[in-house]
């Protein structure tokens, strides 16, 4: 068994509306900052340990299918890396 | 026959709704998650609040929990399931109802009266108000603006499983009547069956004559129709 940390992004899927990040936007317009758009992702680091990184992306995955995200309004995206 | 409202780690409306129901001579009882359904549940009701401090995403957590395995049994099996607020939240992060409840488009905790308008009146949560009516409902979420992909939502209405919508006094579905930013003024939906139903206002609250209307009455009757 080898040890890896997953990285799991979750985002809104295109499209969908993100309040807090339109005002977090507008925050950072007041304070003076020129910005076209901005965008808050939920990044999950998984300590765990696996075969192999594909044996530990596809459970990952499943966490993110699962639970971490919800396909009804998330796109994610899964890192892996042996962990040192 | 009782009706079995589920509580949650972080529900709060749990005894709203117990008294609502013994106001309405519906017999209910709470039922901690961790016992399981009581065997003779006759209706279930996942109530308001904020299970699990809403972490993760509003009524993530509580959707994965074991009892949730049973609901879904037992509605697929006919019994009436009502979510109300956290307990819509929960109904779709469970998948008993279509969509999400998200982020209010004001990004603020929004806690006022609103209008409803009932969408349709053949189903046990309305069948006490015709089509087209207009109840004065409370709300109180932070998470509770109704998304879900256009196409998806534009067959959901042709199947005609949308059951309120946010109105004005007059009945007309404007913008400034949609306290939320939900898609296409949703308020409620209906599940597979018409027995399934999830709303983000708060029926339990306007039952009891003493404490500000009587208009969500009607919802609660679905619950002994079973």
């Amino acid at each position: 068994m080898t040890a890896y940390t997953a990285t799991v992004t979750v985002r809104l899927k295109h499209g969908v509306l993100d309040p807090e990040a339109e005002t977090t936007k507008r925050s950072l317009e007041r304070l003076g900052f020129d910005l076209e758009a901005l965008r808050s992702t939920d990044r999950y680091e998984i300590d765990l340990e696996a075969e192999s990184a594909g044996d530990a992306a596809d459970e990952v995955e499943e966490m993110a299918e699962r639970l971490l995200a919800n396909p009804t309004i998330h796109d994610y995206d899964i890192d892996v890396a042996e962990r040192e | 026959m009782t009706v079995s409202i589920i509580r949650f780690g972080g529900s709060n409306c749990d005894r709203d709704a117990g008294r609502a129901l013994a106001h309405l001579d519906i017999d209910a009882e709470i039922v901690w998650h961790e016992d399981g359904l009581p065997a003779d549940t006759s209706g279930i009701v996942l109530p308001g609040g904020f299970s699990y401090g809403d972490y993760l995403r509003a009524g993530a957590m509580a959707a994965r929990s074991p009892i949730m395995d049973e609901i879904r049994e037992a509605a697929a099996d006919g019994v009436p399931v009502l979510g109300v607020c956290n307990g819509a939240q929960v109904g779709c992060e469970s998948g008993l109802t279509e969509g999400a409840f998200t982020t209010n488009e004001s990004a603020r905790f929004q806690c006022e009266h609103v209008y409803l308008r009932v969408e349709r009146d053949d189903t046990p949560w309305t069948a006490a108000y015709d089509e087209g009516d207009v109840l004065e409902i409370p709300i109180a979420h932070g998470e509770g603006r109704y998304e879900v992909d256009d196409d998806r939502l534009e067959e959901l209405e042709s199947e005609d499983r949308v059951l309120f919508r946010y109105c004005d006094e007059d009945g007309e579905l404007t913008e400034d009547a949609n306290p939320n930013g939900s898609k296409h003024n949703v308020a409620g939906v209906l599940g597979e069956r018409d027995s399934v139903a999830v709303l983000m206002p708060h029926p339990e609250r306007v039952t009891l004559p003493d404490v500000g209307g009587t208009d969500g009455q009607g919802v609660l009757r679905g619950l002994e129709s079973a």
